[in-house]
């Protein structure tokens, strides 16, 4: 195995995010990816023969196209001997499929690796009844009985609901069977987040993402899609709300736990469908190809956390982590790319980032991590305001956050992230000014 | 045996396999034929085997037609009835054989090559996008007469198998199989065993054979004598509605079928003799030949060693002809960008695209991941940002010079030295476009015809700059795409529009001396356009008549040639064409006995010495004149390199009347002393624009002719 260099970020881009059922209603999710990869390779510049891999995170697979990353790639129109593969850790996917693609470079098992991720809610796979499933599968192909007596012997034990219902997509923890919503609530009572906390937060998401949509700043990472069939351009993200005021966010009625709670459909972030794609090259390939980096990977890590009371801090774990990797303090980071799965989570994490107390009894650490500047965080908005499409939202942080560094000059920035299961990431990258 | 190979198995089946030597398709030709000849005598009539399979060697054709060479080669009529008569020998005693006869066709089977497999007792075909049947000889002017004419129709039915012999459309598998042209569809890789396996079967009366179902309409005018004559009649009249009469092959062919019914198949191939002999000896399909041979000559590109890939193409402008030109590059891109000046206008150019890969797919051209793998490519654009590292970008945008230019500016700017940019003027010369650009060796003119995936002529238009790699890499690109590419040199109106626009000129002032639009429009199909040049003017628009006027009217001045006022003047006020349904046609009006009426207030603005009738020569030879003489004088000015490509770009770009083989050969056939005596008749009446070019007066002298 060769030794490689420096892991670098060429570029990334993404589709418009579109809230579920809205402008990608009619989109598989492959499409989507293969939007993505299309305009990575067009805006980067370079040819498809240039590509080793492709990597795409997604959490909603479709049977259909189990692989989608390969899906993906062929309709992108690269060369189907480029292989790919698809990974999932729920929300921090995408993450997972540019860490891969890095130790790929980083071990010289590949130069040039496309990674992002794919979703669609539109178009989820909804699940028939258990019971029916079981009938179909029996009746079909593990009993397949001859005799009529037999085959009505399947039917024993099921009543007419189970031919008609189907099983709700829910999103809950299949370890502790609590939903997300109601785990955030859990989260915002343990900690004491208020909910003008939480609506405040989720205004400024909006606030934000708006003024970023004007200012045309998030156009420039996004290739405008066609969908087949339609005469007009889905060039920009549904999500942002010019009218997600406190005043009206604090109207809401908690979703979750709807006596007690604080957690609103107006602070938590959405359905969304969307793709994305980020290009990652060994220093040494750029060089050749003459292109210029916008980061290099500095390092990344991943954390594990309790189920019931961790689930949403993966990036207070995770950032320290990474930090520690990279030898660097929370101090030398300027620009901050966190998700928003809600917007307790975030109040949580930064009170966490913040806290001696979770320093020292979490991660055993004498000092508390450091206090966030509000001024670096996600400026452009974030997931509770631009959208979450679960398996993509990693590649809209990371090419953001290089994008950021390099507009705004600084020479290192973080991305991070909490996933389904307990699992957490942070990236740190470094300007390659 | 040098065309075919055998092998008897062990089920006592032999298999012949063909591959032509030498070439990478098949054709019938005397060679393969004597070869099938000794295979009858030798191996199967005097053998014990139970069955034949044949089969192709070839990647992508079982057998591709007859050689044209060869038919083109024969000097008298014995030779050409003595040839197909030994057809007809060999094809009768094969359908003869006591035996089963199974064809494994995968790709190509046309013309002869479908007829050799309507004497087989069962046709197996592959399961793929490229494999296509199809009886394509009245494009050459000649009627299917190995047994295509009399076998068909038994198997797909009287209705399926006339239009399929006078329209040369191919049929692809699935379509075939519904309408009883095949028995059965295998994939590619099974089809060798499938044959064996049918031919085994069918020799034990183990094997039912695919009939088509009959509709009752089909029934209705097929069983019977009064319905067939209803459909011939039909027939005919479809044809000579096309045809004005000046294409014999399609009428020879509907009276082929006819005989066949009457007659019976051994008469019928009787018959045949005569009238293929009679067609391959006659102008139009030796005209029509060779249009066939110089397009094949012009798929070859001579630059090709300098040619580069184009696997990022950019477009400006994504109207018609951008979204036509995205189209027909999707196969052979890994990206187009679709840029207009607002992305709503890109996308309906992909609206546009997605369309027609939806009709490909339909179709069974392409596969439905293939369908969605070229949309895939397109990306909508409003701007620059995507069109770094470019490998060429074609311009559709509006025929305005300072627009082009600026749009060439912009693509400078954002791309470098690897970009090529093609304008797709119709008019504007690519001189003034590069004029004062930064890169002009790497400016050319990529002239496509509307609509983009019909028309098959592209004309390419090099200045004195263009580097030679940027010519090779355009030509090259045009060839994928599947056009016909003549290069030309710059100016005003290249050859194509320059050619065309006095021929719309002696129109516009045959309107001016009282003749009306549709004397003028009928006597040029008479003459053999497929549109006459008033409907041509409305259907491209009095806009562009009147702007193409405007870009070659100086050069048509500067030789005392004058220029009706009239375009300009409708244009002014708001006559369109018919996309603005004010032409000189009314289209609003109904049609009467299917004709659209002349409108009548276009005399308001014309000038208009009254009504006047004209003899039909005169209409014809004035209008007709224009476009021949034209085109020798940019034969004499080095615009076109040779007359081979006069005649192509005509003919494939402007309709000029294929039957007379394009303007050169025109002249050839009429004897270029008469050109000039018409032409000098023509210009003592009229004056300079009738002035003979000078290579016409030249070769007058001399008696000689364009083509040896």
């Amino acid at each position: 195995m060769k030794h490689a260099g420096k892991v670098a970020i060429i570029d990334g881009t993404r589709t418009p995010f579109a809230k579920s059922g809205t402008d990608f209603r009619d989109a598989m999710a492959w499409e989507l990816g293969r939007y993505a990869i299309k305009g990575l390779m067009s805006k980067a510049g370079i040819e498809s023969k240039e590509i080793d891999h492709v990597i795409m995170g997604t959490v909603a697979s479709d049977i259909s196209t189990t692989n989608v990353a390969r899906e993906a790639a062929l309709g992108a129109g690269l060369d189907n001997k480029i292989p790919a593969h698809t990974c999932t850790v729920a929300c921090i996917s995408a993450n997972m499929a540019v860490t891969n693609a890095a130790a790929m470079i980083a071990t010289g098992n590949a130069d040039a690796v496309i990674a992002g991720g794919v979703e669609t809610f539109s178009d989820v796979d909804i699940k028939i009844s258990k019971k029916y499933r079981k009938f179909l599968l029996d009746m079909t192909m593990f009993k397949r009985p001859k005799s009529l007596s037999g085959k009505l012997g399947l039917l024993k034990g099921m009543s007419v609901k189970d031919f008609i219902a189907p099983e709700s997509p829910a999103i809950s923890e299949f370890s502790t069977g609590l939903s997300m919503g109601k785990n955030g609530d859990r989260l915002a009572q343990r900690l004491g987040i208020t909910r003008k906390e939480q609506d405040d937060y989720a205004a400024m998401s909006h606030m934000r993402a708006v003024k970023a949509i004007k200012d045309g700043v998030l156009q420039s990472e996004i290739v405008p899609v066609v969908m087949p069939g339609q005469k007009s351009s889905i060039a920009i993200d549904n999500g942002p709300r010019e009218d997600a005021t406190y005043e009206r966010l604090s109207k809401l009625r908690p979703a979750f736990d709807k006596k007690y709670g604080t957690v609103t459909a107006g602070n938590s972030s959405f359905l969304t469908d969307g793709g994305t794609a980020v290009l990652l090259m060994s220093q040494e390939k750029a060089e050749a190809l003459g292109l210029k980096p916008l980061a290099y990977i500095k390092s990344f890590a991943y954390t594990g956390q309790d189920l019931f009371e961790e689930l949403l801090l993966g990036p207070a774990f995770a950032i320290p982590k990474a930090l520690e990797k990279a030898g660097l303090k929370f101090s030398d980071i300027n620009v901050l790319e966190i998700h928003e799965a809600f917007a307790a989570q975030m109040v949580a994490n930064i009170h966490c980032l913040d806290s001696a107390t979770f320093a020292k009894e979490s991660l055993g650490l004498s000092e508390k991590i450091g206090e966030v500047n509000m001024d670096q965080l996600n400026t452009q908005g974030g997931s509770l305001s631009l959208g979450h499409p679960f398996g993509a939202t990693g590649g809209r942080l990371i090419t953001t956050c290089c994008n950021r560094m390099k507009k705004e000059g600084a020479e290192f920035g973080i991305v991070a992230g909490c996933a389904a299961g307990a699992v957490g990431n942070a990236i740190v990258l470094e300007n390659a000014n | 045996m040098k065309y075919i190979s055998k092998e008897t198995t062990d089920e006592n089946i032999l298999v012949i396999t063909i591959d032509c030597p030498d070439t990478k398709v098949n054709k019938v030709s005397s060679g393969l034929l004597d070869e099938i000849l000794a295979v009858l005598e030798n191996d199967i009539e005097a053998t014990a085997v139970k069955g034949l399979a044949v089969l192709s060697a070839k990647d992508d054709n079982f057998v591709v037609g007859a050689d044209v060479d060869e038919l083109q080669a024969m000097e008298t009529e014995a030779e050409v009835k003595a040839y197909i008569k030994k057809a007809h020998d060999i094809l009768n005693r094969i359908e003869a054989l006591p035996i089963p006869v199974v064809c494994g066709i995968h790709g190509n089977c046309l013309g002869g090559g479908l007829e050799l497999s309507l004497v087989a007792d069962y046709r197996i075909a592959s399961d793929s996008t490229s494999t296509v049947m199809g009886l394509p000889e009245v494009q050459l002017g000649l009627l299917p007469a190995a047994g295509g004419t009399q076998r068909l129709h038994r198997l797909v039915g009287l209705t399926t198998a006339l239009p399929m012999m006078l329209t040369a459309k191919n049929v692809r598998v699935k379509k075939a199989k519904k309408m009883g042209l095949i028995d059965e569809i295998v994939s590619p890789f099974a089809l060798r065993d499938a044959a064996i396996k049918s031919a085994v079967a069918l020799s034990k009366n183990k094997k039912k054979k695919n009939k088509r179902k009959k509709s009752p309409v089909d029934m209705l005018l097929e069983s019977n004598p009064i319905g067939r004559k209803i459909v011939f009649s039909q027939a005919r009249k479809g044809v000579l509605s096309k045809t004005f009469g000046l294409y014999p092959a399609p009428m020879e062919i509907i009276a082929s079928v006819e005989s066949s019914y009457r007659k019976g198949i051994k008469k019928g191939l009787e018959m045949d003799v005569d009238r293929f002999a009679n067609l391959v000896m006659s102008s139009e399909s030796k005209s029509l030949m060779s249009l066939f041979f110089a397009m094949n000559e012009l798929k070859k590109n001579p630059l090709e060693d300098k040619a580069k890939p184009v696997g990022k193409l950019g477009i400006l402008g994504a109207g018609l002809m951008g979204a036509g030109i995205a189209t027909v590059s999707t196969p052979h891109c890994e990206t187009i960008l679709l840029k207009d000046v607002s992305l709503s206008g890109a996308a309906s150019g992909m609206k546009e695209v997605a369309k027609s890969l939806n009709i490909q797919s339909k179709s069974g051209g392409i596969t439905a991941f293939e369908r969605d793998a070229r949309y895939g490519k397109l990306i909508p654009c409003d701007d620059y940002l995507q069109f770094k590292s470019s490998d060429l970008v074609i311009e559709a945008v509006f025929e305005d010079l300072t627009l082009k230019q600026k749009v060439l500016k912009d693509v400078e700017d954002a791309t470098d030295q690897r970009t090529i940019f093609a304008s797709n003027t119709s008019a504007i010369p690519i001189g003034d476009i590069a004029q004062g650009c930064q890169r002009p060796e790497n400016v050319i003119g990529m002239h496509y015809f509307s609509p983009v995936h019909m028309m098959p002529l592209l004309e390419i238009i090099t200045t004195e700059q263009t580097a030679d790699h940027v010519t090779a890499t355009a030509l090259a690109f045009g060839i994928k795409q599947g056009k016909t590419c003549i290069v030309v040199k710059d100016g005003p109106g290249f050859y194509t529009t320059r050619i065309l626009a006095p021929l719309l000129n002696e129109a516009v002032f045959l309107l001016e001396e009282g003749v009306t639009a549709p004397e003028i429009d009928k006597a040029m199909q008479l003459f053999g356009y497929p549109v006459g040049p008033v409907t041509l003017l409305d259907e491209v628009g009095i806009d562009v008549g009147a702007h193409v006027g405007e870009v070659l009217g100086p050069m048509f001045e500067a030789r005392g040639m004058v220029s009706s006022s009239s375009l300009p003047k409708l244009f002014e006020k708001g006559f369109l064409g018919k996309k603005n349904k004010k032409g000189f046609y009314d289209y609003t009006s109904p049609k009467k006995n299917g004709m659209r009426q002349a409108n009548m207030d276009v005399y308001k603005v014309i000038e208009n010495s009254g009504r006047q009738a004209m003899n039909m020569d005169e209409i014809q030879q004035r209008i007709g004149l224009m476009m021949v003489n034209e085109a020798a004088l940019c034969l004499e000015e080095g615009i076109i390199s040779c007359p081979r490509d006069g005649d192509v770009g005509a003919i494939l770009g402007l309709g000029f009347p294929p039957f007379t083989g394009g303007p050169f050969r025109y002249v050839d056939s009429v004897g270029v002393g008469i050109i000039l005596e018409q032409m000098n008749k023509l210009f003592d009446t009229y004056g300079e624009r009738f002035k003979p070019a000078g290579i016409i007066k030249d070769m007058a002298k001399k008696n000689s002719r364009f083509h040896s």
